[in-house]
């Protein structure tokens, strides 16, 4: 029940990007299309994913017992930028079709401020759980990709709309956002 | 290029945030009042000060294949600073803007700059150009918080300007995508229009 409850807060009432604000860039620039927004999603789940579980690892083994928690922001971008290289090499080598769909996704991941957000998260919220941690990783960045694909499916029905000159592309972009946020919202009660 | 030209590029022509729309996350996540954006704007300022003035210095040291890493090293550690002088002398910002501080290292502005401006031009070129940008994020956002403090809650730096309960909503999540996105389409309108 514990779980349970924790995965329906992390995907619908704390949505990462609707009601915490991480994840914009991404959110905002590859939701023209509900396919390239799966894609996304998927590489995002991968993605932040194996970097909280090696982040939080780091973090209960080595920051906390060695008292340098002050080198948190450096360590984990360090370890996130150099993860998502290697996950880039290794998908290329070991499978060519994941790599085609995810690939082009990778290297905009890096500066993807969820992931580093998530990953700084989850250390205040678990500070000593890793398999909290990574479910807790794992419901959040599915929030991520059903807010991502609700918004581009929006944003495709869009295009066909007759919008004001000043309006078009970012502005209405952000307002569909803020409506889709208040829709979220009613989520609210649940947990 | 002319000085000042450099520095005043990025107060509207190429502001940061308003025309090129990077960094959105801190301007959704913070503008919930003055003081907090005035203190996010100031915190970031001084990173991208600090990183495009040593990137530049060390920019024929840096070997090309791994200057990102090397760039995200430089911003780390000058976040990592902020950070640490924000939680010591001023904590009530520090609880308010939470983790948007460490999040300072992926703020597409700082490695943007880095990577466009620092990277190419003189150490005295690209400390304008970071103060520039960095004031020019600051305006932004504080423009953002003015409206959603006010109508959100009738205050402005705390005191109260209007007598109401306020609009909830221009508090929470929604209105900080709407407030935004309607700033933006002005600066829009105000830029077609001058031409």
């Amino acid at each position: 029940m514990y779980y349970i409850l924790m995965i329906i807060g992390a995907v619908l009432v704390n949505n990462i990007i609707l009601a915490q604000f991480l994840g914009i860039c991404p959110f905002l620039g590859v939701s023209n299309k509900i396919s390239t927004a799966v894609g996304m999603g998927a590489a995002v789940v991968f993605v932040m994913t194996l970097s909280t579980m090696v982040t939080s690892i780091i973090n209960v083994y080595l920051l906390i017992p060695f008292n340098i928690l002050f080198l948190q922001t450096i360590v984990f971008i360090l370890v996130i930028a150099a993860l998502v290289q290697m996950v880039e090499i290794i998908l290329k080598k070991i499978s060519p079709p994941l790599y085609q769909a995810l690939g082009i996704f990778l290297p905009l991941i890096t500066t993807n401020c969820a992931v580093l957000g998530v990953a700084i998260l989850v250390t205040q919220k678990f500070p000593t759980s890793i398999f909290d941690s990574v479910i807790y990783t794992i419901s959040i960045a599915v929030g991520f990709t059903l807010a991502i694909v609700i918004f581009a499916g929006l944003r495709e029905q869009m295009d066909t709309v007759n919008i004001p000159k000043g309006m078009k592309g970012v502005p209405i972009a952000l307002i569909t956002a803020g409506i889709l946020s208040l829709a979220f919202m009613g989520f609210a009660g649940l947990v | 290029m002319n000085k000042i030209k450099i520095l005043t590029n990025g107060f509207i022509k190429e502001n940061p945030t308003l025309v090129l729309v990077l960094g959105t996350c801190p301007s959704l996540a913070v503008t919930t009042s003055i003081f907090n954006a005035l203190g996010m704007g100031m915190a970031t300022t001084f990173v991208l000060l600090m990183s495009n003035a040593l990137i530049s210095l060390l920019k024929n040291v840096i070997p090309d294949k791994v200057r990102i890493p090397s760039y995200i090293l430089v911003i780390a550690t000058f976040v990592s600073i902020v950070d640490l002088v924000i939680q010591g002398f001023v904590p009530a910002l520090s609880a308010s803007l939470g983790i948007f501080i460490p999040l300072i290292v992926v703020n597409c502005i700082v490695l943007g700059r880095a990577e466009a401006f620092a990277s190419k031009n003189t150490v005295f070129d690209s400390m304008l150009d970071g103060i520039g940008m960095g004031i020019g994020f600051t305006i932004a956002i504080t423009i953002i918080a003015f409206f959603r403090e006010l109508l959100g809650s009738g205050t402005l730096f705390g005191q109260t300007i209007i007598p109401f309960d306020g609009i909830l909503i221009f508090v929470l999540a929604p209105g900080a995508f709407i407030v935004f996105g309607f700033t933006i389409a002005a600066v829009r309108w105000l830029q077609n229009r001058n031409k």
